[in-house]
Order: structure tokens, then sequence, then C-alpha cells
């Protein structure tokens, strides 16, 4: 088996064997890259000669008996994270030949740890889409299925986990945007707690949504890199101080007497049969591994998907008002005029879609529509936290769709700003709510062979009962996800 | 018709904490290598994150207890937005409608009145301070325009009056009582003029017939003390002219223009910014515990008043002295550092507020930098005392002082003049007095007492002033007694 096909466990495994060495992992990884990713079109940016002289660097560690915890693992990270010294754009014109003089806090703990990055994958752009099709550089294909889009916003980490470019990836998830490319990738991804990982260096759309999240081949995967860049970091006020378990350990239990609420509302008139089908499938093998399961109404999740785009924008407008010109990034003058500098920075520096949501964000804030929008949304807000709050007092977790459909068609919904949200309805109000939720590929829609996701959401800070049963389940579903996607190309 | 003056101010404090409010860069960034104090969250690079000084939190409780403020409890940041060079991530991270300090006052006097009066502080609020734009200039024009981000994320504290203010001499005032009690808290130096403290005016008219409040300006750009006189003095004249004449007063921003003297048009009400303010996600509430103000409140330092009334007590200063020398606090600083090791402080306090002040003013320099420093001042003093050398000839020998910041005894051994203290000597000249001055010395005999002083002003005039007038005196009388 080539080296890049590993999961994280295997892996660090063979690696503490002495069965391999990390430099030999790079090299399958950087031929698999080499031979598909002209077409997969995962990576923005190759930090191929640093890596691998940092692979040499650890293997000759290891032989002096020195293991770092990743042990030279290798990772992907979505191109709104900050990477010090390498190109980071946010799929964004606006960003091109940006280059942090900094490490986010995610990436320090990565390397202090001895995690090798390996490049900058592609992504919506400010990570605003559903699809990838929002990048301003390239669209990133369904590895499954290359004509179809590999999801958003962070598409290019999973579809590189996919397709065996990378072994684990970070991305970040605002509304959906590790779940739900996850689940048309047929990977899983894990978006925390919010406060559980540092922000700091996400290139913030929406900083009261977004987490970094996870997307890996296996669960496990998950918890070991969940392990290394949890916790508490002074640079981000909003990050937690609340302790970090041995998330691994947790994926050792049954799941027996846990009680898991299915919420009515995910599975509505917009749901997708042969998604459906395989969440049930999955809901059944959860029962007769021991939990106990139950339907519930999260009753006020009618309103979740307007009240958090209006948040999602009206927070985008202002992060994004940074991009001006002036001390980094694109600018555009021709007449000296800071005004027209600005406009034609701006103007010309962010896609439609971007541009869309700061319009539109910056309407919901203005004086005059602050109360009728802005406000209004918050009191949503804190509805639907209740709501979660409320069924969180009676049930351990809550289980439904990942994604209302199946990975569509590249260019189906390019004209369809609402379908762009509408593929949130069921990941969105989890960051609404700041919760934990997991997406695990829980088989294939019959008639076409696609990956469907099953989420798991949990009481905040309760991201171990979320891997120990996505573990249970993962061990369950084994043979179904022992496909893989067809590269010979 | 008498109408009345209607002013209110908006103060900034930089606050002098270590470090900025939402990084670690340093704060002292006067007259450094431009850019040369940023890091990546005062320079507004993606993907940084405030995290606020809880040092800068001290100093806003502190100052807003000064101003007898009620601190809240419960604080949001919230986020100002617009779009200007020197604001990096285009937002203003400031407090909106929960503001750390509300409904304080600050006890004024001026000069003229005989009673003080209060001046309703509305609201005291923390924000980051912009960065500052240089402008270069060719044939007159700006050709290119810089930016240095070592001011970007200074802490300010916004301390925002009532309209109680009803001149200019009480706006002087009011910013000379501040400036006072923020130099004392230590939480800011209250230089204008650099602009650790700057200050905004919003200036109207009220009838006073039917007591109807007239349409107000904002007025900006005052950097100093006389600037702010002259801006709110030219304003209000402005105003009252426009009023008279049947004009209407538009509600505009204006700009003090100190060249030419006038406060000139800068931005109609229409052209104001909708600054969109919401709460700002990087950072949680700030929850203000009673505990945390209690050990605020406890560690409140000497407040200018207080030790105005020290300095009439244990000094037994003159209130007019006291009063002058605690306004300024390196200045109340220098008195008693001198005081400790001098007892003649009546003295102390006329050298320093007469000679010191003056010659500081002259080289505008400030009293912390004095070339003549507390010791060196009193070892003059104590010269003049021991009767070494003359009160008129000290003077000439602190201008040396002052020039060269050389010590008093070196000056007055090099030039010579200590006082002829050498009987003898003294006794050559009076002889000679004596003799050339026949008819005065003839007048006092006859009973004209003061003929004598003729005499002794001749003897100081051959001692060029360095005989001691007592002595010579005394020696006069001896001398023509003898006769
Ligand atoms: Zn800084």
């Amino acid at each position: 088996m080539p080296l890049n096909e590993l999961s994280v466990v295997d892996y660090l495994n063979k690696m503490n064997n002495r069965e391999i060495s990390a430099e030999q992992v790079l090299k399958d990884i950087f031929n698999q890259i080499d031979r598909i990713d002209k077409t997969v079109k995962s990576y923005l940016y190759l930090n191929k000669e640093e890596a691998l002289s940092e692979a040499k660097k650890i293997d000759q560690k290891i032989k002096n008996n020195d293991i770092p915890p990743l042990a030279g693992l290798p990772v992907a990270i979505n191109d709104n994270i900050c990477t010090g010294g390498m190109e980071t754009t946010a799929a964004s014109r606006i960003l091109k030949g940006f280059i942090p003089p900094y490490d986010a806090t995610v990436i320090k703990r990565i390397k202090d740890a001895g995690g090798i990055i390996i490049g900058k994958t592609n992504l919506d752009e400010f990570a605003m889409g559903i699809s990838n099709e929002n990048s301003a550089f390239q669209i990133t294909l369904n590895p499954w299925d290359r004509t179809r889009v590999p999801g958003g916003a962070s598409g290019g980490s999973a579809a590189a986990v996919a397709a065996d470019e990378t072994l684990i990836a970070l991305g970040t998830d605002t509304g959906g945007s590790v779940r739900l490319p996850a689940s048309f990738c047929g990977i899983s991804a894990i978006k925390p707690t919010y406060g559980r990982i540092s922000r700091y260096g996400v290139i913030g759309c929406a900083s009261s949504l977004e987490q970094i999240g996870i997307m890996g081949k296996g669960i496990k995967d998950l918890a070991i890199l969940m392990n290394v860049i949890s916790g508490y970091d002074e640079l981000d006020s909003t990050s937690s101080h609340i302790s970090t378990p041995d998330f691994l350990l947790s994926c050792r239990e049954g799941i027996n007497n846990l009680k898991f609420g299915i919420p009515k509302e995910f599975f509505s008139q917009d749901l997708d049969r042969g998604v459906k089908e395989k969440v049930i499938d999955s809901i059944n093998r959860i029962s007769q591994l021991g939990g106990k399961i139950e339907e519930v109404s999260l009753p006020n999740m009618e309103y979740a998907l307007p009240a958090y785009s209006i948040i999602a924008m009206a927070e985008a407008s202002s992060n994004l008002a940074k991009f001006d010109g002036i001390s980094y990034g694109l600018r555009i003058e021709d007449s000296g005029d800071l005004e027209e500098m600005y406009l034609k920075t701006r103007g010309s520096g962010f896609g439609a879609e971007v541009i869309r949501r700061i319009l539109l964000g910056t309407y919901v804030l203005t004086s005059n529509h602050y109360e009728d929008y802005y406000l209004k949304a918050q009191k949503i807000r804190s509805l639907i936290k209740k709501d979660f709050e409320n069924v969180f007092k009676k049930f351990d977790l809550l289980i439904g769709p990942a994604s209302p459909v199946p990975p569509f068609k590249l260019g189906e919904k390019e004209d369809e700003p609402l379908a762009q949200i509408l593929a949130e309805i069921y990941t969105s109000p989890v960051n609404m709510a700041g919760l934990p939720a997991i997406s695990i590929n829980c088989g294939f829609t019959e008639k076409e062979r696609l990956p469907v996701g099953l989420q798991i959401i949990g009481p905040p800070f309760q991201e171990e009962k979320i891997l120990r049963v996505a573990y249970n389940l993962e061990q369950e579903l084994k043979e179904i996800n022992s496909v893989k996607p067809d590269l010979s190309f | 018709m008498g109408n009345d003056t209607v002013i209110g101010l908006e103060i900034h404090v930089q606050l002098l904490t270590k470090t900025k409010i939402f990084c670690n860069c340093s704060t002292d960034y006067f007259d450094q290598e431009p850019n040369s104090h940023t890091c990546p969250v005062c320079l507004g690079l993606p993907g940084s994150l405030p995290v606020l000084n809880k040092k800068a939190v001290d100093f806003a409780i502190l100052t807003a207890l000064a101003l007898n403020c009620h601190i809240n409890e419960s604080n949001i940041f919230h986020r100002k937005n617009y779009f200007y060079p020197d604001l990096p991530k285009a937002y203003q991270i400031s407090q909106f409608d929960r503001p750390l300090a509300e409904n304080g006052f600050l006890e004024i006097r001026t000069e003229k009145s005989a009673e003080s009066r209060n001046i309703r502080i509305n609201r005291a609020h923390m924000e980051e301070d912009a960065g500052k734009l240089i402008h270069l200039e060719r044939d007159g024009k700006t050709s290119s325009s810089l930016v240095d981000y070592n001011r970007s994320g200074i802490p300010l504290l916004e301390i925002v009056t009532e309209p109680d203010i009803q001149s200019s001499e009480e706006a002087i005032v009011f910013l000379q009582t501040l400036r006072s009690i923020v130099q004392y808290l230590g939480v800011c130096d209250g230089n204008l003029e650099r602009g650790s403290m700057r200050c905004d005016a919003n200036i109207s008219i009220r009838n006073k017939e039917n007591g109807e409040l007239g349409t107000k300006t904002e007025l900006k750009n005052m950097n100093s003390f006389r600037a702010i006189r002259q801006a709110l003095d030219f304003e209000i004249t402005r105003q009252r002219r426009l009023i008279e004449q049947g004009g209407k007063v538009l509600q505009e921003t204006r700009r003090w223009d100190e060249s030419s003297g006038k406060t000139v048009f800068m931005r109609s009400k229409e052209e104001a910014l909708d600054y969109r303010y919401f709460p700002e996600p990087d950072l949680l509430p700030l929850f203000i515990s009673q505990s945390w103000i209690e050990s605020i409140e406890n560690n409140i330092p000497e407040l200018p008043d207080e030790r105005k009334e020290r300095f009439m007590k244990d000094y037994k200063l003159p209130h007019y002295d006291a009063n002058r020398l605690v306004e300024v606090k390196p200045l109340g600083d220098y008195f008693e550092r001198a005081a400790k090791n001098y007892n003649n402080y009546k003295q102390l306090a006329n050298w320093i507020l007469g000679e010191l002040l003056c010659y500081l003013g002259q080289e505008n320099i400030d009293i912390d930098k004095s070339p003549i420093t507390p010791v060196a001042l009193i070892e003059l003093l104590e010269l003049i005392d021991r009767g070494v050398i003359s009160g008129k000839i000290a003077k000439n020998i602190f201008e040396e002082m002052f020039k060269t910041g050389q010590s008093a005894a070196l000056l007055v051994e090099k030039s010579g003049s200590t006082q002829i203290s050498n009987k003898e000597e003294i006794d050559d000249i009076i002889e000679k007095v004596v003799r050339d001055n026949c008819e005065t010395v003839q007048d006092y005999i006859s009973g004209k007492e003061k003929a004598i002083h003729f005499l002794v002003g001749q003897v100081m005039r051959y001692t060029k002033g360095r005989a001691q007038p007592d002595m010579v005196l005394s020696l006069l009388r001896e001398r023509i007694d003898k006769t």
C-alpha cells in the first residue's frame, strides 16, 4: 500500500515501530499530488522543499530516540489559516501574494508537536460558499465524481484527504464548512465547541461562529489532532480555559445506554431521499449498539438559517473591511485618490459572493436597520441556544444528516445565492449555538453512489462523547467505508 | 441681549500603560522609528485577534472614580466601522451603549468666580487609538502619504461632559483640572501638544428669553490650551453674530485653523458617517466586579486638591502659591524634592514660581527636564540665606546655572561675586563715601534719618552690590557716630 493512504493511527504506529520514515511518506504524498492534483485541484500552495527537509530532520531525531508526538505527520492546511512565511490567500485575489509574518496558534502547536505542513488547500473565497466554486483561483473537484463539487468552504482539504493527497487536514467551519465537504467527500470531520481551539491566525469572517475543524480518514485520527491543537490560547480571548482531555481515550468505550435525540426538523422536506435512507440506516445501527433513540423537536430551527446569514454577513462585512489596499495585499490605484483606490481595490479584489455578503452585512448593521435585522437575529440566536439546551437536558447527543443533499454537479447552484445558504440548513444552527459536532461518512446513495454524511451534535465541550459514538459507528460501517474513490486517471 | 454659551467637551486621554490595549507592543511610541512598535494585532494583519490589557481597564476605572463616575459592572466592546488609512482594521474597538463609566462630575473653580461649580460627566469609555498619517509635500501639494502605526492600539479613555460649560475660560479650567487629575493618578502625562490629551468641543448658543438651545457645531483640531481658548472664542462669536444677524447655525463639524485663527467648515451633518456599531465578537464581555473597583478605590493616590491643602498646612504656603505648585504634578514634585532638605518654604516657592517657571517657559522645557535640579536650586538659596550673595546677584547666578548646568557655588566663585563680609575692605569704601558726601552726612546727623540710605546705596555701588546692605548700614552708622 502506498504510504499516502495511511491513516494517522497507522502512520504513528509504523513510525514508532521504525517501519517507515517521515520522508518516505512525504514522497508518496507528493507523488500522489503530482499525479492527480492537476485534475482534483485541492492545493493552492505546496510547501514541498521545506516539508521534505523538515521530514529529514524528524527522521534524524527519531533515530536518536527522540520521537515527537506527531512524528512528522503530514498535515494540509486550509488557505485561510495563517502560515508564517507561506503564502496565505483565503482563496481571494485581494490577498494574492500575502505572506503572513506569523503562524496561527494551531500551526505553531502542530509544528511544536512534530507535525509537518505540506501545503495550503483551496476553499471558497474567505470561506464563503458551499462548493469551492467561489475560489478566486481554481475549482476543486470531488474525488468520488469529478463532475461534482467537493463541498465548501473547506473543499480543498476534504478532497485532499479523500484523494490521499494528505493524511489529515485542517479546515474552518462557520456554518458547516468542514462538515459539509466531509459529507460530500466521504470523510470525517469534527467542528469542536466554540472556544475549544484557538482562532488566532484564522482569517476571520464570522468571528462568533467559526471554529477550526479537523478533517480526516478516521475518527481516531481526528482525536489525535484534537489532542494537539485544543486548549486555551492567551492570544484568543474567546478560547476556553477548559482543560483538554485525552480524546483518544474516549474512543475506547461503548455507547450502551446513551440517549440520542433525532430532531424532526432535520428530516424536513428539504432532505434528499437518498441521504435520508442512509442516515436512518445509521440511526438503526446506533440503536442496535445499545443507543436509545427518540424523536425531539428544536422549535426555532426554521428561523435559524436567516438569522445565521444575517450574523455571518454582518460580521464578515466588518472583518473584511481591513482589506483596503493600504498595508498589505492587493492595491489598485491610478488616480492617487484614496476613495477611488478603496473602491477599485475592493471592487476587483473580491469575488461576487463576497461582495454580495459584504453589501448585505453592511446594510443590516446601518443604524436604521440594526434593530430589524442584527438585533433580531441575535435574539433568534438565543432562542436556538435555548432549544439545544432544553433537548440536552434529556439527551446525550443529537443525530441527523450533515447535508440535505448529496454532492451536486459543478455549476448547478452557481446562480442560486439562496442555495448557497440552504445547504447549511442542518449545520449552521450548531455554529449559532457554539456546539461541537461531527460528520462521519455513513454510506453512499443507492442510485448514484455518492457519499452521505451523518451528523452527531453534542452539548458544549462534550466532544469525547461525540467521538466515542462516531468511533463505534465507524467500526460498524467498516465494510461500507472500505471503498475508495477511483483515482486512476 | 445676553444669550448663554453652551459647551460640552469630549476629551481623549491616552492611558500610560506599558503595553498597548490589545497587544504587547510598547506604548512608548513618541519620536520612535515609524512602525517599530507594531505587531500583527496593532497592524490589523489577517488572523490577528485582540486581547484586552487589564492594566488599561485599571487605569480607566481609576480615572472614572476620580471623576465621581458610576462604574458599570457589565461592559461590552463595540466595533466602530469606518475606512481610513490610519485605522488598520477599518474599525476601531470602542464602547457604545455599555460604556465603562457614567454619571460623574468634576468640580472646577475659575479665577473670577468665588464659587466652585460641578461640570457633569456624561460618560467615560475605553477605546484604541489609531495610527498617524504623515503627508509628504512637493510644490506645496501632498505628493504622498505615509502611515505610522506606532500609535495604533494605544489605550484611550474618552471622557464626555454634559453641556455644562459656559465659557472658554471655564472650558480651559475644566481641562486644566482634568489634566492635573490624570497626572496625579499617573494614568496620563496630559500633554496636549503631543496629543496624549486631545479635546473636541460641542458649542451652541442658548436663547435666554425662551430657553431654547441653538444648533450645535463640533470643533476639532485644537492642540493646545491656547488653541482651545481661541477656537472656542472664535466659534462663540461666530455663532452669536450669525444669530444676531438673523442667520442660522448649521449642524456641522468645524476644524480650528491655527494659521488663519478661524474655525473652518469640515463636514455637514448629512456627511456624518454611519459607524455601524455592533458588539466586538473577538472579545468577551468585560465584567468589573465590586471587589475590582474597591481594590482600585483603595489605591487612589493623593489628588491635587488634597495636595494643595497639605502644602498650605505643612509648608505654610499661601493659597495662591500652593494652588499653582500643585496644578502640574511634576512641579509639585519638584517643590517637595527641594523642600525635603530646605525649610525656607516661601522663598523656595517664590523662586520656583518666579525665576524657574519663567526660564522654563521661555525655553519651552518641561519641569522634569529642568537644567536646574531641586538640589542645585536649594544650594543657591542657601547661599542667599547665609548672606554669601545677595538676592539680586542670585538672579544672575540662576541665569548662568540655567544656561550652563553648573552649580551655584562654582559660578559664585568664578564670578567673584561673593559678598564682602570682610570688615576692613568695606571700611575703606565707607571712609571714601563719607568723605565725598559731607552734606549728606550732615543731613543725617541733623536728624534726616533717610539720608543714610543714600550713603548705603553709594557703598553698594562701589562694591558692585557685593556688600551686605545690613552690614553696610550698621558700619556707616558706627563710622558717622564716631565723628
Ligand atoms: Zn502590537
